[in-house]
């Protein structure tokens, strides 16, 4: 059944999620989007408080200090002159003022107009406060005071005022501008808010896109890498990364269940053969024993086969790497030349080894050697006679190469390519024992390394080059992602 | 020698138990790891062929870790079908002296339970190796052939010691990879002939009687006498 029919409801399913309302309230990206329409009101606000206090209240608290000087110079005037010093004081001064924007009234005890620009004492100012608002027919123009009326010495009252006439205009106008300014804040916050919610949504889709395909089944799906180099291409290369590996291992598995499927099927075939044969055929106890042993054989070959094969799924799948410690390669490579001359020199060939001492590594000592032995075994295997095989090993740019070549028949371009293969044998390797697993394993050793392993032609004969990490490679990633996201709020706090 | 078989499979344990006894031992088999670990416990043995998974709710690893306890050293050989790394670690920290996996040849098996047994004796350290008119002394590092002086590179020397700490035994190509040259894997080639054969060529070929023989779908063995 095809994933892809699987994939649709999922899908669906998450279409129909983002639509009903309480979803909505819980989605962090709404959430998001009303957080910054919330910053951006409460900014707005704050400024128009802002603009209102240091406009109009600026204006209203003007004159009430030059009302308060005002009264406070009449009150000194009346006891240095008394009431003549405080006529001759708002005579002064309503001469003086050429806006006309200012009425003084000084009343006796019974209300009566001593001296003013006032006709009269105003009917309706309550008499439990001391500051009002009045209005006035100046001259047919309807004028609004601001005024402040006291008390004086010798029961006369006093009444100060001044035109605010120009504060309420720009009261109202101010007024209106801010309630202009609320609508747009209002339009422009919801805009905001949902364009921050887009734009989140938006980043995050592409990641919950992927990962909903890929859990589907589809793992050839990868999350899109913007290119700006910040944070959320950090995290989709880590994220790829991680499905990188996740298809690396499916596609081992798949391989490894074909390979048993196709592979071992010849040597079992093989094996049943025989001992059937024998069963039926077999004349002497001894034809009969001898059919039995090749048959055990046969077994001991396959058993062979699995066992490589686990072994090289445990190497990739990891779980050896806390056998990884410092070790130097050096005597251990040589161990391994050492055992191998014996061989090479049974069969006239000559192993020349240059390996570099001391060789400090870290990994796990039994694979690197396992590998290592691996391309020794090949370069034996391919070598012709009176043959050299060269094996060096030394540090280079932080890493560890081994190299091996043989002056064997060497292996095609295309062949090369699947070398690491499983079960992959070459044209030339038909004929020869082995199961096609030697690479694999040198390849998967290599890789829990943080290495590689790269054939080439070493005209003639085979170059197989196998290099290590000095340090595991997962165990970096993850720390050089930490140390990013930690470094990069700083350029943007400087700029 | 008196050896325990702690194995629930009817057949590996038919096959091992047969095997032994035909190899010279006396063996008690159970297939139980609660019975294994009474019988372990009360009786005398020389040697422990434990298997992993037990019924009976003790398994192989708490038998031994409970044997262990108990200040039992006998020597304790597994033989699981768990195959990884870190299982043949796990058994061997538990205290198990040796550890093979199934599916096994039993000539390994033997040669390997029989090596633990005379892994048990002896505590004392030995300066001296002797097989007929061969000799090794441990502290110069010399070997000696009939008054002869036989000179032997390092690896042919300790090569020579494991055959002749196991004389009369059967070593075989693994035990040489893993006591010798401390490697737990199979190479393709057949590296262990080859200086197995060097050897020979140093201790054997210029006298008249041959003391390392090879033994048959085995491995190899050092013995003076011929049979």
């Amino acid at each position: 059944m095809s994933d892809v029919a699987h994939a649709e409801p999922v899908i669906g399913q998450a279409a129909t999620r983002r639509l009903t309302a309480p979803r909505l309230l819980k989605s962090a990206g709404f959430r998001f989007g009303v957080i910054y329409a919330a910053l951006f009101g409460i900014s707005a606000a704050a400024l128009a408080a802002f603009l209102w206090w240091s406009t109009a209240g600026l204006l209203e608290r003007q004159t009430v200090a030059a009302i308060d000087t005002d009264s406070d110079a009449m009150v000194t005037v009346f006891l240095a002159g008394g009431v003549g010093g405080v006529r001759e004081a708002i005579r002064d001064r309503v001469t003086g003022n050429i806006d006309d924007d200012a009425v003084y009234l000084l009343v006796d005890q019974h209300y009566r107009p001593v001296e003013g620009n006032l006709n009269a004492w105003p009917q309706h100012l309550p008499m439990d406060e001391d500051w009002g608002e009045l209005k006035l027919d100046r001259a047919g123009v309807p004028a609004l005071m601001q005024v402040h009326y006291f008390d004086m010495p010798g029961d006369y009252h006093m009444l100060i005022g001044r035109d605010v006439a120009v504060r309420s205009q720009l009261g109202r106008l101010m007024t209106g501008a801010l309630l202009w300014a609320a609508a747009i804040a209002l339009v422009l916050g919801s805009v905001g808010a949902w364009a921050v919610r887009g734009l989140f949504r938006a980043t995050i889709a592409d990641v919950s896109a992927t990962a909903m395909a890929v859990s589907a089944g589809d793992l050839s799906r990868r999350v899109t890498v913007a290119g700006a180099d910040d944070e959320f291409d950090l995290l989709a290369e880590t994220i790829n990364d991680m499905l990188d590996r996740i298809t690396r291992l499916m596609d081992g598995v798949s391989q490894v269940s074909n390979a048993i499927a196709h592979d071992l099927r010849t040597p079992i075939t093989r094996a049943r053969a025989r001992l059937e044969d024998a069963a039926t055929h077999a004349g002497t106890a001894e034809v009969l024993k001898a059919a039995i042993e090749r048959g055990i054989a046969d077994l001991d070959g396959i058993v062979g086969i699995f066992q490589a094969l686990l072994r090289i799924s445990e190497i990739e799948a990891g779980a050896r790497r806390s056998a990884f410690a410092p070790i130097d390669l050096g005597p251990v490579l040589s161990d391994l030349v050492e055992l191998y001359d014996a061989v090479a020199e049974e069969r006239g060939l000559r192993l020349v080894a240059d390996i570099a001492t001391p060789l400090p590594a870290f990994g796990d000592r039994d694979m690197i050697q396992q590998a290592v032995a691996n391309l020794l075994d090949n370069a034996l295997k391919f070598s012709p006679d009176g043959g050299e095989i060269h094996l060096s090993a030394h540090e280079s740019a932080g890493r560890l190469v081994i190299r091996v070549t043989d002056q064997g028949p060497g292996m095609p371009e295309e062949d090369m390519k699947r070398a690491t293969e499983r079960f992959f044998r070459g044209e030339t390797a038909r004929n020869t024992p082995g199961s096609g697993l030697g690479l694999s394993l040198v390849q998967a050793v290599a890789q829990l390394h943080g290495g590689d392993i790269e054939l080439s032609d070493a005209h003639p004969g085979l170059d197989a080059l196998l290099t290590l990490g000095l340090r595991p490679a997962s165990a970096a990633r993850p720390a050089l992602l930490a140390a990013a996201l930690r470094a990069k709020p700083q350029p943007a706090s400087r700029s | 020698m008196r050896i325990l078989v702690v194995e629930d499979d009817k057949d590996v344990a038919g096959f091992v138990v047969k095997g032994l006894r035909e190899a010279g031992h006396v063996v008690e088999h159970t297939g139980n790891g609660r019975d294994g670990l009474f019988m372990a416990a009360s009786e005398n043995f020389d040697a422990i062929v434990l298997d992993r998974m037990l019924p009976g709710g003790v398994d192989g690893l708490r038998l031994l870790e409970t044997l262990r306890g108990q200040n039992n050293h006998t020597p304790v050989m597994f033989l699981s079908a768990m195959a990884q790394v870190d299982d043949r670690v796990k058994g061997l920290k538990a205290g198990g002296d040796d550890y093979m996996t199934k599916p096994f040849a039993f000539a390994e098996l033997l040669a390997r339970v029989e090596a633990l047994t005379r892994r048990g004796k002896g505590d004392a350290p030995t300066t001296k190796l002797v097989a007929a008119d061969l000799e090794m002394d441990l502290l110069s590092r010399s070997v000696k052939r009939g008054g002869q002086k036989i000179d032997l590179q390092p690896r042919e020397f300790r090569l020579l010691e494991f055959l002749m700490r196991h004389a009369g035994q059967v070593v075989t190509r693994t035990m040489l990879l893993e006591g010798v040259w401390d490697y737990h894997f199979d190479p393709q080639t057949n590296v262990i002939d080859v200086h197995v054969s060097r050897l020979r060529q140093k201790v054997d070929k210029p006298f008249p009687q041959a003391l390392i023989h090879t033994v048959r779908n085995a491995g190899y063995m050092l013995r003076a006498e011929e049979v």
